[in-house]
């Protein structure tokens, strides 16, 4: 019948698209995944095995840990682990207390000038970082605080973004709540932390997830303000390595060092896959 | 044109691993009459809108046949089927005007049928004229109320001079007022254009009152079809009854015994002919008359007049509904004073239905 | 009302100090330096007010080569990476088994530090005495000649940066696209369906249409990422991005400021200005046209 054919060519169709679809996919999954298996394989190739491929093996038959050894040992790798550690926990905590306050003297309180000021800050928004830190460099150094975690953490406990996302999410909390907690003698400082934080938990989590990604990759600012290797992170931390570590062609071990601090990210990445992708797409920004 | 369903049956895999498939659509067999106003009723979640879905094209039946006069049209496409649809949330292109919405499936045609720009713009006018939005052509979708986004969606389904038209829950996003007057439009649409035209709502007053045939579901299965005061009138099972009408019908535990009606020892009706045993009574509210001798007695709970007609409210222990609705003439003298009130009843509004089964059981 | 007044301010007084700071006041200060003739960072003082640093800027050859590099980048990157992200979120979209392993596989760039990836770009790409690495590999196996891809031809480096760079902000535009065309609604397929329109149609005159907004939110956020294109580079070349020619503005703003040419912050400050005004003309253009073409 007429109708039955095209019915089957359909079907033939749809069939063909879909392998054309999941192919294509396929490839581009392999292009992302491909550089993530070059460094974990890399990393556990002995270096005299690598040195002596002039053609790269896609495997390996003699797996051996002994470059993440050196990668500990040989630089001081534990080091710039230990500072981006400290950097991504203070920054992230000092900025979530400043944004929070922030937020809420404009989602909540009545004060002169409110509405200005809130404009004054929304065009901050607007402002490239890269104009701000030429004065912030000369600042911090002049402040003698340059190789220091005061200087490295001071000028990114503020975010304009942040505390507009923040303030978004506050004002959606009804005026009602607020009222009922006033009559119930309850004080502004204790009603913030009691009901409008626990409610926008959410956005707060949100915005931890993205600060301490910002912070753990950060370089442009850790570099300039930072010359002592005891107070790199792991950014500049990679780059001295690549410069001056194993010595230029140890790749085994560099990539050992690349593997290890890769992993934080992506664990942290796996167990929170959906909050992260939620937040990203919603005020997230690669740069 | 006439449209036939033959054993149509949509079914779904169970949602939980393991578990009985789900029938959206279970064995449909009927014949919808050519020219004529379909309501699909049901309530939400009984597969009107599968059956809907199935009839455009848009899902594929699980077996059983859908023949649009003499064509099986079955496993064919949406598009070749010639059928015009308007969805629940009319689906207008938020970045079309509404001349551009109108005349979309006009572009669409290919080969023979393809039409130049002009005969285009005068089909478009032409559907607009019919529902009366000429003078907001040129307008995008958000700057149109409700009932004019409705008029379009109605106008674009109707361009390309559909076999069948369907429309999915035409009137639920209309406030009450617009949905008086949009329902008198579609029914006006309709019998101008004489297509064949189903709508799916799960409001049976809306449903009462444009249809010229309505198909009551429920989970799957058809329950009943007629015309809309004939249903109402002789309904087949409780449900039916319980679902048309407002204010709902007034249901009891009753028993016949000896050809005799009773709802809490008081008979209230002869049954003759049928055998002894429990059933569930419905009165319709309008079912009950006034009548101080009257067998039935309820406890008077409240009085609320609505002009014409005064509504009754009391209870009876033997009453499944909150309270029994009872609608009388205005003209009738009401004793708030008296904890009871007593009812007679009209024989033609009260149903019997078997206790098990909820099927009527027929003097 | 003045006591809650002053408590309102305690509130923001931490917030608005560090704007101050360090947002404000540097703002300014931006201003001033790019327009100090001669400062001089040990001494802190200056012989003039005028435009020399802007014209030196615009004359030294590494900013004209930090800005053609820069604006290659842009024009490559930006419509590539777009188009490339649209095409996988429609594959992504019209598909539902092993949908959500693609989209977390494709979401993994975005985690990763940019510096350390970069090192494994640079070993895949790079030609040694030891090794031609893995892609000269592959450019053999089809029968190419090994390029050096981080120390050769400028083409050759060009393009893994883009190649880096595209790599590197795919994550999020097919997030952003994959999210934007879930919000379609389903209706209007249908309806274009009972209508008949092709696939080809409905892409054109229902999906882009409506997915327009999200489009050009990508289209200009990612002009301004790649304009501040830097530590991709430095990933690839290392931090001497002007002795391999391949310096970004950025980067120059930052070798002006600090490094082995450093220590000039007028010069700094000058280049992130004219930056700046870059950012500020393309972005006005963009949302010029975008203003046009998005219809809600």
């Amino acid at each position: 019948m007429d109708y039955e054919q095209i019915r089957k060519q359909e079907a033939v169709r749809t069939r063909v698209r879909n392998v054309v679809i999941y192919i294509f996919l396929a490839v581009w999954g392999v292009i992302v995944l491909f550089p993530f298996y070059w460094m974990v394989l890399t990393s556990i190739k002995s270096y005299s095995a690598y040195s002596s491929e002039y053609v790269p093996k896609f495997y390996t038959t003699s797996p051996t840990f002994q470059n993440y050894v050196d990668a500990f040992t040989t630089v001081s790798l534990s080091r710039y682990l230990l500072n981006t550690l400290i950097f991504t926990v203070v920054t992230t905590v000092l900025m979530i207390a400043v944004i929070t306050l922030a937020a809420y003297a404009f989602a909540r309180l009545e004060f002169r000038g409110k509405d200005l000021l809130f404009t004054l800050f929304l065009s901050l928004m607007m402002i490239p970082n890269e104009l701000v830190i030429i004065t912030n460099f000369v600042t911090i150094t002049n402040a003698g605080l340059r190789n220091t975690f005061t200087g490295l953490i001071l000028p990114s406990v503020t975010s304009v973004f942040y505390i507009y996302l923040l303030r978004e999410n506050f004002a959606q909390i009804p005026d009602e709540l607020y009222y009922a907690a006033k009559v119930d003698g309850t004080s502004d400082l204790k009603y913030l932390f009691k009901v409008m934080v626990p409610i926008c938990r959410p956005t707060l989590v949100t915005v931890v997830i993205l600060k301490v990604i910002e912070c753990w990759n950060s370089y442009v600012w850790p570099r300039l303000i930072t010359d002592d290797q005891a107070y790199f992170l792991v950014s500049n931390g990679i780059q001295e390595i690549r410069e001056n570590g194993f010595g230029r062609e140890n790749i085994p071990a560099m990539m050992a060092a690349v593997v290890t601090i890769s992993i934080p990210l992506i664990i942290l990445f796996l167990i929170f896959r959906r909050k992260i992708m939620a937040g990203v797409s919603r005020g997230g920004l690669k740069g | 044109m006439k449209i036939v369903l033959d054993h149509l049956t949509k079914r779904y895999p169970s949602l939980k691993k393991g578990g009985p498939d789900v029938y959206a659509v279970n064995d449909f067999t009927f014949e919808i009459p050519d020219g004529k106003l379909i309501g699909l009723l049901g309530p939400s979640g009984c597969g009107k809108s599968t059956c809907l879905n199935l009839i455009c094209g848009l899902t594929r039946a699980t077996s059983g046949k859908i023949i649009f006069g003499d064509d099986d049209v079955t496993d064919l496409p949406p598009e070749v089927r010639g059928v015009g649809m308007v969805f629940q949330n009319y689906a207008l292109y938020p970045h079309l005007t509404v001349r551009q919405n109108i005349m979309f499936p006009l572009e669409n045609l290919k080969g023979k049928d393809k039409m130049t720009k002009e005969a285009m713009m005068a089909k478009a006018e032409e559907a607009a004229g019919l529902v009366q939005i000429n003078e907001l052509m040129d307008r995008k979708p958000s700057e149109l109320s409700g009932g004019q986004q409705q008029r379009v969606a109605i106008a674009r389904a109707l361009v390309k001079t559909p076999r069948v038209l369907l429309l999915d829950e035409p009137l639920s996003n209309l406030d009450a007022r617009l949905r008086l007057q949009t329902r008198e439009e579609i029914r006006r649409i309709q019998t101008e254009t004489k297509v064949t035209t189903i709508f799916v709502t799960h409001d049976q007053e809306e449903a009462m009152s444009i249809s010229d045939y309505i198909f009551v579901m429920k989970s799957g299965v058809i329950q009943q079809i007629g015309k809309p005061q004939e249903v109402y009138d002789d309904p087949v099972n409780l449900f039916v009854a319980k679902f048309l009408g407002t204010p709902q019908i007034n249901v009891f535990d009753g028993e016949v015994n000896n050809g005799k009606l009773y709802i809490g020892g008081e008979a209230v009706l002869p049954m003759p002919g049928v055998q002894s045993q429990p059933v569930h009574v419905g009165i319709r509210p309008e079912g009950f008359i006034l009548d101080e001798k009257g067998p039935l007695c309820c406890d008077f709970r409240a009085l609320e007049v609505m002009g014409r007609d005064i509504s009754v409210v009391s209870g009876h222990k033997n009453c499944q509904n909150v309270a029994i609705r009872s609608i009388i003439d205005a003209d009738n003298k009401v004793d708030t004073s008296s904890p009871t009130v007593r009812f007679s009843l009209k024989p033609h509004k009260v149903f019997i239905f078997n206790k098990e089964t909820e099927e009527r059981i027929r003097v | 009302m003045d006591y809650k007044s002053n408590k309102a301010w305690l509130y923001l007084l931490p917030a608005i100090a560090f704007l101050a700071v360090f947002m404000v006041y540097p703002l300014i200060d931006v201003f001033i330096y790019s327009f100090e003739e001669g400062y001089n960072s040990a001494s802190q003082t200056s012989f003039g007010i005028g435009a020399y640093n802007y014209s030196y800027v615009l004359h030294d050859p590494y900013f004209m080569q930090a800005l053609k590099n820069t604006f290659l980048l842009v024009i490559i990157t930006v419509p590539l990476s777009t188009a490339l992200a649209l095409v996988i979120s429609l594959a992504l979209s019209s598909i539902t088994k092993l949908k959500e392993l693609f989209q977390t596989v494709y979401f993994l760039p975005y985690v990763t530090n940019t510096l350390a990836v970069g090192l494994v770009f640079m070993v895949l790409f790079q030609k040694t005495a030891y090794s031609d690495g893995m892609i000269n590999m592959m450019i053999n196996f089809f029968g190419g000649e090994s390029v050096d891809f981080i120390d050769g031809p400028y083409w050759a480096k060009m393009f893994v940066l883009c190649l880096y760079t595209i790599w590197i902000v795919m994550p999020f535009k097919i997030l952003l696209l994959t999210s934007a065309l879930a919000s379609v609604r389903q209706d209007y397929y249908n309806a274009a369906k009972v209508d008949g329109t092709s696939r080809f149609r409905i892409f054109w005159r229902i999906t882009l249409p409506m997915i327009s907004p999200t489009i050009f939110y990508l289209v200009i956020t990612g002009f301004i990422g790649a304009f501040k294109a830097y530590s991709d580079a430095v990933a690839l070349f290392g931090t001497d991005l002007n002795a391999a020619g391949m310096n970004t503005i950025v980067g120059y703003v930052y070798d002006m400021l600090y490094g082995d040419s450093g220590g000039y912050p007028s010069y700094a400050s000058a280049a992130a200005i004219i930056l700046f005004a870059i950012v500020l003309t393309i972005t006005t253009i963009n949302l010029l046209v975008s203003k046009k073409h998005v219809h809600y």
